[in-house]
């Protein structure tokens, strides 16, 4: 072991590192914003299935047996180079956005589909004797209680968001390790910016934790938060 | 007030309900009596249309329930209704519970909805509670809130379904009280009850269902002491 450790060339990146974090932030919270509703489209139209198969039942099923049982990376190689086949050329940034949209979509369909499913029908038939319309009970009665059931995976989805857009490096998309990856290579200094790097990611995750913990705690307070 | 005529009730193959012919008037107190299975639950969720029916009518202030253009909705504000499992919603307060129907639903203004509630609440005996959630509640007390739930809506019929059923013994009395106290105030009550001491106390007339019929109904007297017909006599003797 004679490595001499060098940090002065990772320290004088760090703004750009911080810079690039935000493109990380960013491509992670549009995925999952995209996740959720696609997530509960995909949710209800498989909930409806209910025996009786049309083309948008098998539809929701492939999407959602395909996000969540084949890598994502080659997820997104299919978004970057697959429909490169045909003619489609996304951009970095998109390539990112649509593997991981496809991904968080396929596993949010799964948990609010669970949720729902935990839902007694009796709470929707108390909701409707008292004269509530269907709309009213969902979001009055059901969505609230969903919600509840599907916040720490959602919580989840949104940290697995922020560290799998590292991927992104790998199709050309200049996020956090992508950057890190270009200076480590002109500089040698690998391990150290890969070291700090590894802290940043650690340290937006606990972010995430924490406002998630924060914003569960006002919204459940009936049972004492989360 | 309600007339029910022929009313035939189909799961399927199933025949739950076969020709129901039933009048219930303004002010009175019906129970109804039977084994688990003969369709008396079923009566109650097909009287505010959360089931379909397969043939016959049932009309409640003139109004034919299964009409495809009835306003169901609003037919149920007219309706209430508290069920087996208490129900209670658990996101929210006893005050938010009992309050949210009348707001969203009639659209009364929150502090309206909330001081009725409030006194909705305390009617039951809840006045101290508003500001609790369900889970920390007891089975009795989650009851009473759904009945004040129903009733915050201004009902002119009250439908209980086994409103007792699911409580520990202990806490069965304290509802059927409440249920007591709502029909001395001359409210309009179907009540699907396995409760005889109730059925006998507080009812006008009593109704004992037998396999989707109506096999005898009369003063509670008279079913219970001088029955009909030879389930009814049958049932009694089990259950006495």
């Amino acid at each position: 072991m004679d490595y001499n450790f060098h940090w002065q060339p990772v320290i004088g990146r760090l703004p750009d590192l911080l810079l690039a974090s935000l493109d990380t932030l960013q491509v992670a919270a549009l995925s999952i914003v995209l996740g959720i509703v696609i997530g509960l489209l995909l949710a209800i139209l498989r909930m409806n299935a209910r025996g009786r198969w049309t083309p948008l039942q098998w539809f929701a099923v492939a999407w959602i047996e395909i996000a969540r049982n084949t890598p994502v990376l080659f997820q997104l190689f299919f978004f970057g180079f697959g429909l490169g086949a045909w003619g489609w050329h996304l951009s970095p940034f998109m390539i990112v956005l649509a593997g991981l949209s496809f991904n968080c979509a396929g596993y949010l369909a799964e948990n609010f589909r669970g949720g729902f499913q935990s839902i007694p029908d009796t709470q929707y038939r108390a909701a409707r004797s008292v004269g509530m319309s269907a709309g009213q009970t969902y979001y009055h009665i059901i969505i609230p209680q969903v919600l509840r059931k599907v916040w720490h995976p959602l919580t989840n989805q949104i940290v697995w968001a922020v560290l799998m857009s590292s991927l992104g490096m790998l199709v050309g998309y200049q996020e956090l390790t992508g950057s890190a990856q270009y200076f480590a290579s002109r500089t040698y200094r690998i391990f150290e910016y890969f070291a700090v790097v590894a802290l940043i990611y650690y340290a937006l995750v606990k972010l995430i934790l924490m406002a998630s913990r924060m914003l569960g705690w006002r919204l459940f307070r009936s049972e004492g938060g989360v | 007030m309600i007339d029910i005529t022929n009313l035939h009730k189909r799961f399927g193959p199933l025949h739950v309900l076969k020709g129901i012919n039933l009048t219930v008037d303004k002010g009175e107190v019906l129970s109804v009596i039977g084994s688990s299975g003969s369709g008396k639950s079923t009566l109650l969720y097909c009287i505010n249309g959360l089931e379909s029916i397969q043939d016959g009518s049932i009309r409640v202030d003139d109004t034919e329930v299964h009409h495809p253009k009835t306003d169901l909705n609003r037919l149920r504000q007219k309706l209430g209704m508290v069920f087996q499992q208490w129900n209670s919603f658990p996101h929210l307060t006893a005050l938010e519970n009992v309050a949210l129907a009348p707001r969203i639903v009639k659209g009364q203004s929150k502090s309206e909805a909330s001081e009725r509630a409030s006194e909705q609440l305390n009617h039951v005996g809840l006045g101290d509670k508003l500001d609790s959630y369900p889970h920390a509640l007891s089975g009795g007390q989650q009851q009473r809130l759904a009945i004040a739930r129903a009733l915050a809506m201004e009902p002119s019929l009250m439908l209980f379904d086994e409103a007792t059923s699911a409580l520990d013994p202990e806490l069965v009395g304290e509802v059927l009280d409440t249920m007591r106290m709502l029909a001395r105030e001359g409210m309009t009550m179907i009540c699907v009850t396995h409760e005889m001491g109730f059925a006998r106390d507080v009812s006008d007339r009593v109704a004992y269902f037998h396999q989707g019929i109506m096999e005898e109904i009369g003063p509670p007297e008279q079913l219970f002491n001088t029955p009909q017909s030879e389930h009814t006599r049958a049932f009694l003797s089990k259950v006495r």
